[in-house]
């Protein structure tokens, strides 16, 4: 594990059985087995995972919501087990559910959160930003997703916390309150909150995350920098460093036996659509290209694609579906 | 956006104070609570003063009705009303979102009892004021007994409220609460003495909680009595239901 220069939140073998449950014989469910992590000041940890992982019983034992079986939790310095108001002023949270009530109109709760606070965010700052002026009178039924997902952020920020946790930030979001909502984390990061969030989207991670651990089965598996994470290594492409994907479309039935080394393996996924996935080097391209020049073909699109984070996480989790 | 001074909570009892307000606020300004809590209460009122049921009971047939309207206020409010609401807060997060504030657990709780207490305050005044102008003459030294009585049966009827919608589904919640306010209102010898009740009722209800809070509050305002019994059967059920709630509560 790293060691950030200011840690908010320390979670050391982490332990949760649940239960005991009737489809079990009554005995307990141990949802999660051995999860450990730091997060830092001014950085965003995301928590990245299949649905059911263990993500969000993580970091809702890190807030306190649920007890923890095993393991110990440092929040702010703190057992967040026996969280008192002061530690709770401290940190916001976004639930996955929203945890907020139908009937409310947007500033008006706000309003309400705020009131808990000695030092809130300034309201007006905050609804501006975040869009909701727009519907600050429409009980909270009536919104969309990406509105009760940005109302919720607000809530979760009025507080003005050290460490903020975001349980699937981007469920539900259209493009642009995803721009909006990414372009505050980041800012928020910037000024030095701790950021905590739980993604099964790599594109999430990838885009917002300066630490990843990603969480299997009730365990971590992998962590690091998503660079890091991009050089994970998996048997077939120990030596020769990243894997690539060469798509290109050409004439169907063309024959490249012998053009790339064995370890590319290149092949045509329809009538015309070739991809070429392996270690490839710029030697490879070159003996790709000059082959089409020798035979006169001319693709009719190529590109290029990196190994993405998706990858690493189904090379590291499995690609069983459960 | 940038956050320059470090979180703190405010007071614990601004924070309670607060929620109380809010969760008052929401209660007045939904239609079917509305209804429960204070237009089925008076439709009973005047539904007891122009049918005889009630007659020999007492020197007016309204003298007797409204210490019962009374209690049947804070069933509808405590139970019913803080129940329901109670239940679905917990199915949308609502509970676990506000516990993560400074408010926490325990200042929720405090805060829907005390906003009980503030929506049953209301009821009162608007209860006692229909009353007067249709002839109602309380016993005036039934007024400390009979409005400590009733704070005492709201705190009971609020621990099973809580008691049910943290235990089973919203919908289940809505259906028993609503069910049980119709059954103890008609047999529970809440509005109806026990005396005029069926004779297998007779033996039961001064033991619920409905049947203490009625006989407790007309003993008040009739006679300017504190009923003894009334307050230990209402505190027996404040502990037992107060307790299985801790117990049993799920926040999720």
């Amino acid at each position: 594990m790293r060691s950030p220069k200011s840690p908010v939140l320390a979670i050391n073998g982490l332990i949760k059985d649940v239960g005991p449950l009737p489809t079990l014989d009554g005995r307990m469910l141990r949802v999660v087995s051995d999860v450990s992590l730091i997060a830092g000041r001014g950085e965003v940890t995301a928590l990245l995972g299949a649905n059911g992982a263990g993500k969000t019983t993580t970091i809702e034992c890190a807030q306190g919501l649920q007890k923890r079986s095993g393991g110990t939790i440092s929040l702010l310095g703190q057992d967040p087990g026996n969280a008192g108001a002061d530690l709770r002023s401290r940190v916001g949270v976004m639930l996955q559910e929203g945890g907020l009530p139908p009937s409310a109109r947007p500033l008006p709760l706000l309003r309400h959160i705020a009131g808990m606070y000695r030092n809130p965010m300034p309201l007006d700052d905050l609804v501006q930003r975040l869009g909701i002026d727009a519907f600050s009178r429409t009980t909270v039924r009536r919104l969309s997703g990406g509105q009760k997902q940005r109302l919720a952020l607000a809530a979760a920020l009025i507080g003005n916390p050290e460490v903020l946790f975001l349980d699937e930030p981007s469920a539900g979001l259209d493009p642009q309150s995803r721009q909006l909502v990414f372009g505050l984390i980041s800012e928020l990061r910037d000024s030095g909150m701790g950021i905590i969030l739980t993604t099964h989207l790599m594109d999430d991670a990838q885009r917002l995350a300066d630490y990843v651990y990603i969480i299997d089965a009730g365990r971590n598996v992998a962590e690091g920098t998503v660079a890091q994470l991009l050089q994970h290594r998996t048997p077939e492409t120990t030596h020769k460093g990243h894997v690539r994907t060469l798509h290109f479309e050409a004439l169907p039935g063309l024959d490249f036996t012998g053009v790339l080394p064995a370890e590319v393996e290149i092949v045509e996924t329809r009538a015309g659509s070739y991809s070429a996935t392996g270690a490839l080097t710029p030697d490879d391209l070159a003996a790709l290209t000059a082959w089409w020049a020798e035979h006169g073909v001319m693709p009719g699109s190529m590109s290029m694609e990196a190994r993405s984070l998706e990858d690493v996480f189904l090379d590291i989790s499995g690609r069983d579906v459960r | 956006m940038t956050p320059t001074l470090s979180g703190a909570p405010a007071p614990l009892l601004r924070r309670i104070m607060l929620q109380g307000k809010y969760e008052a606020v929401t209660m007045l300004r939904n239609g079917e609570q509305l209804i429960l809590a204070v237009v089925l209460p008076l439709l009973a009122l005047v539904g007891l003063t122009v049918t005889p049921l009630l007659d020999g009971m007492g020197d007016t047939r309204i003298n007797v009705a409204v210490p019962g309207i009374l209690a049947l206020c804070a069933m509808s409010t405590a139970f019913t009303g803080q129940g329901i609401s109670t239940g679905f807060d917990r199915r949308y997060g609502v509970l676990r979102f506000l516990s993560t504030t400074p408010l926490g657990r325990t200042g929720l709780i405090a805060g829907k009892i005390l906003a009980v207490l503030a929506v049953l305050a209301l009821q009162v005044l608007v209860v006692t004021a229909v009353a007067l102008t249709l002839g109602w003459h309380p016993d005036a030294s039934g007024w400390i007994p009979g409005l400590g009585l009733l704070v005492l049966g709201a705190a009971a009827f609020t621990a099973l409220g809580l008691l049910v919608a943290g235990t089973v589904r919203p919908e289940a919640t809505l259906a028993i609460t609503n069910l049980l306010w119709i059954l103890l209102g008609a047999l529970g010898g809440i509005v109806i003495p026990a005396q005029r009740l069926p004779q297998l009722a007779q033996d039961t209800v001064h033991l619920l909680p409905s049947g203490s809070l009625g006989e407790g509050m007309r003993d008040a305002f009739l006679h300017g009595a504190v009923n003894g019994n009334a307050v230990l059967i209402l505190l027996l059920w404040l502990a037992l239901a107060g307790a299985a709630a801790i117990r049993w509560f799920k926040w999720n």
